[in-house]
C-alpha cells in the first residue's frame, strides 16, 4: 500500500519546505482529510460529505508548539482529534516519532497512527495526549482531584499506588496548585474555572507525554485567570518538552502560546508562518481579513473594516475550486476556473495557498 | 460628573443581594452611574463582578432569591426601582431593552422568526395593525444587515450571528431609549462580531440611543464605547471617559486587566499575571475587597474601603492610585 511505502523523512520534507521550526520533528502530518456524510441513515446512502479537513499537511517539532487558528467551522478541533486518535482520518498520514530513548534514524521508531491497535494504542495513548476546552464539563464530578489525575497513571499501569500519589502531588506543585495535599480529595465543583483547567493539564502531563492536544484551552477562562494558564502552559512545554498542537479561535492567544501559526479556512490550511512573520506580513487574503477584525484593546485606535464578503459556508460537496473564492476580495477568473490553489512557499517558512499572492 | 442636559440613566447607591444556601451573596454594592442619552457605557469585568446583575437591575428582571438593598435607578428622573410590576412592564422595551449572550436562549424555536418580533410590537402598542408592525420588523431586519425574506424561518434556521442580529432587531423594535447588550457577541466569530458592533454603532449613532455593553473583553468595549466602568467584587472601582481609563488607569486591578490582556498588534510585551483568585461574596474581605490580590496594598487597605480619587477626568476607588499627581475628589 502507498502508505506504507511514504517514510517519516519524505513526508517531513516534503510537508515544510524549508525547516522554521527547527527542531527535531515530533509530528508527520500528509494529506490528512476528513469526510462526515450528511443525510444518511441505517438504509440510506449519505446525500454528501461535509469536508470538515481536506487535504491538510503539516509538520510539528518537539517541543514546538503549533498554532491552529481558524472561525468556528473550519475543522481545527477535527485536526486535533485526528491527531490524538479521538477520530480516524478519511484518508492521508499521521505518522509520530517519539523519543524513545533511542536517537537513530530508522523507520522502526516511527508510528504510523493510521495502524495502531490494542497495546499500541495505548502506548500511543501515553505520548499523545489531549486538554479539553470546558473544565466544567470535562471532568467527573463524584471523583476527587486525585482519582482524576491519577486515573492515566493506572490506565498506563505506571507505578503502585504509593507512586503515583507521589507523582499526582508532584504534577499538582508544577501546576501551581499548592499545597498539593490541600487540593488532592477535594471535587471539581470545589475549585474555580482556572483551577479546573489547571487539573486538566495535569492529568494530560502526569504520563508525561511528548505531544499534546489543547483544544480552546484557556477561552473559558477569566482574563486574570487566563493569563496564568497560558503562562504555565509554556512553562511546563520547556520543562518537559512537550510539543502542542494549539487549536484557538483567538489569534492574540495564539501570539502568545505559539512558535508557528496555521490558518484554516473551511477545512484548509490557507496559511501558515512563524507567528511574527504572519502576524505582521499575513498574505492570504483571509488571514489578512481575520487579522483586521481583532479589536484592539486601544480606544483610539480606529479599524477599517476586513476586507471580506457574505458569509461562513459549511463546506458539503464543496467545488474543487479555491474554498475561498466566494468571500474573496481579490478573486478572478483564474481562481474560479482552477482547483484549490497549492500550497507554496512565499517567504522562507511562509506557506500560502493563493493564486494571486 | 456634573448634570449633563442629555441625562437619561442615574443609577445611585445600587445594592443586590442573592440569598442563598450559603448565606447572603453581596452581588452588587453601592454602584453609581450616570449616563447621557446617545451615549455608550461599558461595564467591564470578571465573571461574577456583578455586571450582569446591575444590567438585570436595570431591566427588573431579577431571579426571586434577590434582594435589593439600597439605591435608586432614575429613567428620565422616574426611580424604576419604585414602579409596580405592571408600569415596569410598560418601560421594558418600549424604554430600555436588552441583547442577551445566548440568542438561542431568547428565540421561540416553535415560531417563525419575524412573528416573534411582530408579537412584541404589537404587545406593546407600537403599531395598531399588523401590516404596520411587518413593514416595521423588515425595516429593522435591513437595519441589522438580515434579509427581510428571512422573517419567514424558524430560528434552527439562523446562524449564530444571524440569531444575535434578530435578537438585536428585536430589542430595537420598540425604539427604546436604552439598549442593555449582555456580552452581545462573545460566542460569535471575529469577522461576524466586527459586522454587528459595526452596525449596532450606526443604530446608536443614527438613533440617538444609550447602549450599555456588558463584557469581560476589554477589546472590545475599548472600540465601541464613550464611557467605561471597571467593576471588581460587585463594586464600581474606577470609571470615566474610555480613552482616559484606557490611556491611564489609576486603579490596580484595571491596570492589572489591561496589561494581562494579549493583542494582535504592537510590540509583544510579556503578559502580567493576577494572582489569586476574586474574593468569595458571601464573605467579602474587610476594606478594599481588592487587597488580597493588590501588589500595593497597606494596612488602610485592608481595614477602610477607599474613597473616589480624580484621576485627571476620571474616578477610581483606590487608597493608593496608580498615579501620583492625583488628590481626592471632594
Amino acid at each position: 500500500m502507498e502508505r506504507e511505502s511514504t517514510t517519516f523523512e519524505t513526508l517531513t520534507s516534503q510537508a515544510n519546505g524549508s525547516d522554521a521550526s527547527g527542531g527535531k520533528p515530533l509530528v508527520a502530518v500528509q494529506g490528512l482529510t476528513k469526510l462526515f456524510p450528511v443525510g444518511g441513515n441505517l438504509f440510506r446512502k449519505p446525500t454528501g460529505f461535509i469536508h470538515a479537513v481536506d487535504d491538510v499537511t503539516f509538520r510539528l517539532a518537539h517541543g514546538e508548539s503549533l498554532g491552529l487558528v481558524g472561525e468556528s467551522g473550519c475543522g481545527k478541533t477535527t485536526v486535533g482529534k485526528l491527531l490524538v486518535k479521538l477520530l480516524e482520518p478519511t484518508d492521508g498520514n499521521i505518522l509520530f516519532r517519539f523519543a524513545d530513548g533511542t536517537d537513530s534514524d530508522d523507520s522502526e521508531a516511527t508510528v504510523d497512527a493510521s495502524t495502531l491497535r490494542g497495546r499500541q494504542l495505548r502506548a500511543f495513548r501515553r505520548q499523545a495526549q489531549m486538554i479539553f476546552q470546558d473544565p466544567y464539563e470535562s471532568m467527573n464530578p463524584r471523583r476527587t482531584i486525585y482519582d482524576i489525575i491519577s486515573e492515566p497513571l493506572s490506565v498506563q499501569g505506571i507505578g503502585d499506588v504509593q507512586d503515583r500519589v507521589g507523582r499526582v502531588v508532584e504534577i499538582l506543585t508544577l501546576v501551581g496548585l499548592t499545597p498539593a495535599g490541600a487540593f488532592l480529595f477535594r471535587h471539581p465543583h470545589e475549585l474555580s474555572g482556572g483551577q479546573r483547567q489547571r487539573v486538566a493539564i495535569a492529568r494530560a502531563l502526569v504520563i508525561r507525554p511528548s505531544f499534546v492536544v489543547a483544544d480552546e484551552p484557556t477561552s473559558m477562562l477569566d482574563v486574570s485567570s487566563r493569563t496564568g494558564v497560558m503562562t504555565l502552559m509554556q512553562d511546563l512545554a520547556r520543562e518537559l518538552g512537550v510539543a502542542y498542537l494549539y487549536v484557538t479561535h483567538d489569534l492574540a492567544v495564539a501570539r502568545y502560546m505559539c512558535h508557528r501559526i496555521a490558518v484554516m479556512y473551511l477545512g484548509k490550511v490557507v496559511e501558515l508562518a512563524e507567528t511574527e512573520e504572519l502576524l505582521r506580513n499575513p498574505l492570504h487574503p483571509y488571514t489578512k481579513a481575520l487579522l483586521s477584525a481583532v479589536p484592539l484593546p486601544d480606544p483610539r485606535n480606529r479599524r477599517a473594516p476586513p476586507d471580506i464578503r457574505g458569509d461562513l459556508a459549511t463546506p458539503i460537496d464543496p467545488p474543487s475550486r479555491c474554498r475561498f473564492y466566494d468571500r474573496c476580495p481579490v478573486a478572478t477568473a483564474h481562481c474560479l476556473n482552477h482547483p484549490h490553489p497549492p500550497t507554496e512557499e512565499k517567504a522562507p517558512g511562509h506557506l500560502v495557498a493563493c493564486y494571486e499572492v | 460628573m456634573t448634570d449633563q442636559p442629555g441625562l437619561l440613566l442615574e443609577v445611585d447607591g445600587l445594592s443586590l443581594s442573592y440569598l442563598t444556601r450559603h448565606g447572603e451573596i453581596q452581588a452588587v454594592r453601592e454602584v453609581s452611574f450616570e449616563l447621557a442619552r446617545g451615549r455608550a457605557l461599558g461595564l467591564v469585568g470578571e465573571s461574577g463582578c456583578g455586571k450582569t446583575s446591575v444590567a438585570r437591575c436595570l431591566m427588573r428582571l431579577l431571579p426571586d432569591n434577590a434582594q435589593l438593598s439600597a439605591g435608586r435607578v432614575l429613567l428620565d428622573g422616574q426611580d424604576i426601582l419604585l414602579m409596580s410590576e405592571e408600569e415596569m412592564r410598560l418601560q421594558r422595551w418600549r424604554r430600555i431593552s436588552i441583547v442577551f449572550q445566548a440568542a438561542m436562549n431568547v428565540l421561540n424555536p416553535v415560531y417563525r422568526v419575524g412573528q416573534q418580533i411582530v408579537e412584541a410590537i404589537e404587545a406593546h402598542g407600537v403599531e395598531s395593525t399588523d401590516s404596520g408592525a411587518r413593514e416595521r420588523v423588515a425595516r429593522l431586519f435591513r437595519m441589522v444587515g438580515l434579509d427581510p425574506q428571512l422573517m419567514e424561518r424558524y430560528p434552527h434556521e439562523f446562524s449564530g450571528g444571524m440569531r444575535q442580529r434578530a435578537v438585536i432587531a428585536m430589542a430595537l423594535s420598540c425604539d427604546p431609549d436604552l439598549i442593555i447588550a449582555d456580552e452581545p457577541t462573545t460566542a460569535l466569530d471575529v469577522i461576524v462580531q466586527d459586522r454587528i458592533l459595526r452596525e449596532l454603532k450606526d443604530i446608536q449613532r443614527e438613533l440617538g440611543m444609550s447602549v450599555i455593553y456588558i463584557s469581560h473583553d476589554i477589546a472590545v468595549v475599548a472600540e465601541v464605547t464613550d464611557l467605561v466602568g471597571v467593576m471588581y467584587a460587585g463594586r464600581l472601582v474606577e470609571m470615566g471617559e474610555t480613552a482616559d481609563v484606557f490611556h491611564a488607569p489609576a486603579h490596580p486591578y484595571t491596570a492589572a486587566l489591561m496589561s494581562s490582556f494579549p493583542s494582535v498588534s504592537g510590540e509583544r510585551r510579556p503578559l502580567a499575571s493576577l494572582p489569586g483568585e476574586p474574593p468569595n461574596l458571601s464573605d467579602p474581605p474587610p476594606g478594599c475587597p481588592f487587597h488580597p490580590r493588590c501588589a500595593f496594598a497597606t494596612e488602610v487597605c485592608r481595614s477602610e474601603y477607599p474613597p473616589q480619587v480624580n484621576a485627571g477626568g476620571h474616578w477610581a476607588a483606590c487608597w493608593h492610585p496608580l498615579d501620583t499627581t492625583l488628590t481626592p475628589a471632594g
